[in-house]
C-alpha cells in the first residue's frame, strides 16, 4: 500500500511536469495550428541557464528560474519572429519541417554551447523531505512544490484565458482568425504572445524537470518534450483541462507500468494507452468533436 | 514515340528512371575509378536506403495524403526481420545477392504484416491525429525491438522477449536486444541499391497511375467526395500505406546489411523525421525531389565535415532557410519576378 502511494505521488509529480509541457504546446496548437517540436528544445534552454546561474554564478534558485523563464521567453519570441511568422500563409507541414530545424539548430547550438557531456544538475530544494508513517513514505518538497506549481499554473491560465483581454483575444484567434481580425484583434501581437507564455512554461518544467532527474545533455528535452505532445493530444489538443488531465494521466501509467509491468516496457506501454484512447475518442479525453459539413 | 510521351506524367518518370540510370552508371564507374573518397564510398548503400525510404514514404504523405511520423518502425521491422533471414540462410544460399534478394522479400513481408497492424486502426483518425498515433506506433515497434533476443542453433530459430536467456544448445545469437544486430556479413551493394530503387519506382509509378492510384490520390483530395462516388476508403487507404510500408521493410533489410551493426535504437523518431524531411524538401508526390533531397541530404553532412562540429547547425540552419526560401510568399514572389523578367528577355 505505502509502495503503491509512493508510485502514485512519483506518477503525479511527473505527470505534473508533463502537464506545464503540455500547456505550451496545446496553447500554441490552439492558436497557430502547429505542432511546435522545438517546444522541448526550448525546456533545455531553460534548465542549461538555470543550472548556469545557479551553479556557476551561485545565484538563488529563485533568480536562476526568474532568469531561465526571461530568457526562454525571449527566445520563445524571435523563434516565432524569424521561423514561423514568414511561413503564416504556408501549410502545416512546411511549418512543421521549419519546427524540426529549429530543433535541431537549438540542440547542436546547445551541444556546441555546452558540450555533450551530461551536467548534474543541483536539487534546488536541498533534499527536504516529508516523512509520513513512521518514515515509510517520504514525500520531497520538489515534488510538493511541482504539484503546486502545475496546480497554480493551470488555475492562472485558466482565469488569464477566461477573463482578461489577452486571453479572450487568445480564444478568438484560436477560433476564427479571419473574423477575429474583423474585430480589430491583432492576430500577430496575439500569437507572439502564446508563444512567450508557452516557452516561460517550457523553462518552468525544464527546471523542475531536471531538479527531478538531474543528467542535463543538450536531448533532455527531447523525450519529455514528445511525451506531452502525447500527453495533450491525449487530453484533447487545444483544451487546457486536458492538457493537464492528459499529462497527470501519462505520468501515471509511465510510473505504474514501469514499476509493475515493466520498466523496458513503460513507454511502449504509455504509447498504447495513447492509441487505445484515441481508437475510442478520436479527438482526445475533452477534445471537440468538430462534426463534418459538406 | 510521340504518342507515347503525350502524357507530361509519364514523360516525367520516364525521365526519373532515366537519371537513375544514368546516376548509377556515373557514381559506379567514378567508384570502379577510384574517384570517390572512401567516406562517401561507405555512403553509397545508405543513400540508396534513404532513397527507398523518401520514395516509399512519399506514397503515404504525398499520395495518400496522411501524414506518417513513424516510418522509421517499419525500416526497423525489415531491417532485423531481414537480418534474421540472411543469419538463418546462411548455410542454405550460399550466394551474398540472391540471400538478400530472399532477406529482402523476408524484411517486406514482416514490415507490410506491420504496416496492416498499424494501418488499421491508424487510418481510422484524421490529421494530426493520425500523425501522433504513427509516432506512438514507431516507439512501439521500438521498444519491442530493443527487448527481443532471437538466436539459432542446430534446432532452429529461438525468440524471446525480454529475457536474454535463449535455451539454445550452443548456436549464436543474432538479435542480441538492446545491442542489436552484431558481425553482418555485408551483402547489400551499390548495385542492389540501384536495383531497389528502380523496382521502387516502378511499384509507385505504375501504382500512381493505375485506377487504384487514381482512387488514393480521390481520396487524398476530396475523401468525401471521393466516398460519394463508392471508392472504399479502408481499402485504398490501407493499400497505399501497407505498400509504402513494405517497401520501407525492404529499405531497413538493404540498409541493414550495408552495416557492420544495427541497433533499434538506430530507426528512432528523428530517423521518421529525417525521412519525412526528404519528403517534404523533395515535393509532396514529386518522386524525382525525393530522390534527389534524399542523396543530397544524406551525402550533406558528409561534405560538410570540414566543418567538423559545426556541420549540423549548418544542417539547420540550411533547412529553415530552404523552408523559408520555399513557402514564404514575400520570397516566392521574390523569384518568380526574377524568372519573370528572364523569360520576357527570351521573348524579346
Amino acid at each position: 500500500m505505502i509502495t503503491f502511494l509512493n508510485h502514485l505521488i512519483n506518477g503525479i509529480s511527473l505527470g505534473s511536469i508533463y502537464a506545464i509541457i503540455a500547456l505550451g504546446y496545446t496553447m500554441v496548437y490552439g492558436i497557430a495550428k502547429m505542432l511546435n517540436f522545438a517546444h522541448g528544445d526550448v525546456i533545455m534552454v531553460g534548465a542549461y541557464v538555470c543550472f548556469f546561474a545557479v551553479s556557476s554564478f551561485g545565484l538563488h534558485p529563485v533568480l536562476g528560474l526568474v532568469l531561465a523563464i526571461l530568457i526562454c521567453t525571449l527566445l520563445g519570441i524571435v523563434i516565432e519572429k524569424l521561423a514561423y511568422k514568414p511561413l503564416r500563409q504556408a501549410t502545416s507541414l512546411a511549418v512543421l519541417i521549419t519546427a524540426i530545424g529549429v530543433s535541431y539548430f537549438l540542440q547542436n547550438a546547445a551541444q556546441l554551447l555546452w558540450t555533450s557531456n551530461p551536467k548534474m544538475f543541483p536539487d534546488l530544494f536541498g533534499g527536504a523531505a516529508i516523512r509520513l508513517f513512521d518514515g515509510r513514505l517520504t514525500i520531497t518538497v520538489g515534488t510538493l512544490v511541482t504539484i503546486a506549481a502545475c496546480i497554480i499554473i493551470m488555475v492562472v491560465l485558466t482565469l488569464f484565458t477566461g477573463k482578461t483581454r489577452m486571453g479572450k483575444a487568445m480564444r478568438a484567434c484560436s477560433e476564427d482568425k479571419g473574423a477575429a481580425q474583423l474585430m480589430g484583434i491583432n492576430v500577430n501581437r496575439t500569437i507572439s504572445v502564446t508563444f512567450a507564455i508557452g516557452s516561460a512554461l517550457a523553462a518552468i518544467a525544464g527546471v523542475l524537470l531536471c531538479s527531478a532527474y538531474p543528467s542535463l545533455v543538450p536531448t533532455t528535452g527531447s523525450m519529455p518534450g514528445i511525451k506531452a505532445f502525447t500527453a495533450a493530444v491525449f487530453g484533447g489538443i487545444g483544451s487546457i483541462p486536458g492538457a493537464l488531465i492528459g499529462g497527470v494521466l501519462l505520468g501515471i501509467i509511465e510510473i505504474f507500468a514501469g514499476a509493475y509491468i515493466s520498466t523496458q516496457l513503460s513507454n511502449a506501454i504509455v504509447f498504447l494507452v495513447l492509441i487505445v484512447v484515441l481508437l475510442v475518442r478520436p479527438t482526445g479525453l475533452l477534445g471537440k468533436q468538430i462534426r463534418e459539413k459538406v | 514515340m510521340k504518342k507515347m510521351f503525350s502524357n507530361k506524367k509519364t514523360l516525367t518518370n520516364y525521365i526519373t528512371y532515366a537519371g537513375v540510370i544514368l546516376l548509377f552508371v556515373i557514381l559506379q564507374s567514378m567508384s570502379a575509378a577510384g574517384g570517390l573518397s572512401s567516406a562517401l564510398k561507405g555512403q553509397l548503400v545508405p543513400v540508396c536506403a534513404y532513397v527507398v525510404m523518401a520514395l516509399s514514404l512519399n506514397l503515404t504523405v504525398g499520395v495518400l495524403g496522411e501524414l506518417s511520423l513513424g516510418h522509421a518502425g517499419f525500416m526497423s521491422v525489415g531491417a532485423f526481420a531481414g537480418a534474421v533471414a540472411a543469419a538463418a540462410l546462411k548455410d542454405v544460399i550460399p550466394a551474398g545477392g540472391l540471400r538478400l534478394l530472399v532477406a529482402m522479400i523476408v524484411g517486406a513481408l514482416f514490415a507490410a504484416i506491420a504496416g496492416v497492424i498499424v494501418g488499421v486502426p491508424v487510418l481510422r483518425l484524421r490529421g494530426d491525429y493520425l500523425a501522433i498515433v504513427t509516432l506512438a506506433f514507431g516507439e512501439i515497434i521500438k521498444s519491442i525491438v530493443t527487448n527481443l533476443y532471437v538466436g539459432m542453433d542446430a534446432n532452429g530459430l529461438h525468440a524471446s522477449f525480454l529475457n536474454p536467456t535463449l535455451h539454445m544448445e550452443g548456436g549464436k545469437i543474432i538479435i542480441n536486444g538492446p545491442m542489436g544486430v552484431s558481425g553482418i556479413a555485408k551483402i547489400s551493394s551499390f548495385l542492389a541499391g540501384f536495383l531497389l530503387i528502380m523496382v521502387t519506382l516502378v511499384i509507385i509509378f505504375n501504382l500512381v497511375n493505375s485506377r487504384s492510384g487514381r482512387a488514393i490520390m480521390a481520396l487524398r483530395d476530396n475523401r468525401i467526395a471521393a466516398e460519394s462516388v463508392g471508392i472504399n476508403v479502408t481499402k485504398y487507404k490501407l493499400m497505399a500505406f501497407v505498400i509504402s510500408a513494405a517497401l520501407a521493410g525492404a529499405a531497413g533489410t538493404l540498409f541493414a546489411m550495408g552495416q557492420n551493426t544495427v541497433s533499434a535504437s538506430k530507426f528512432d523518431f528523428n530517423t521518421s523525421i529525417l525521412v519525412l524531411v526528404f519528403v517534404v524538401l523533395g515535393g509532396l508526390g514529386r518522386m524525382w525531389g525525393s530522390i534527389i533531397a534524399a542523396a543530397a541530404l544524406t551525402v550533406l553532412p558528409e561534405l560538410l565535415r570540414e566543418f567538423s562540429e559545426y556541420r549540423m547547425l549548418i544542417y539547420a540552419i540550411v533547412l529553415i532557410l530552404v523552408m523559408l526560401a520555399t513557402n514564404n510568399p514575400t520570397f516566392k514572389n521574390f523569384f518568380s519576378k526574377i524568372f519573370k523578367r528572364k523569360g520576357v528577355k527570351n521573348h524579346e
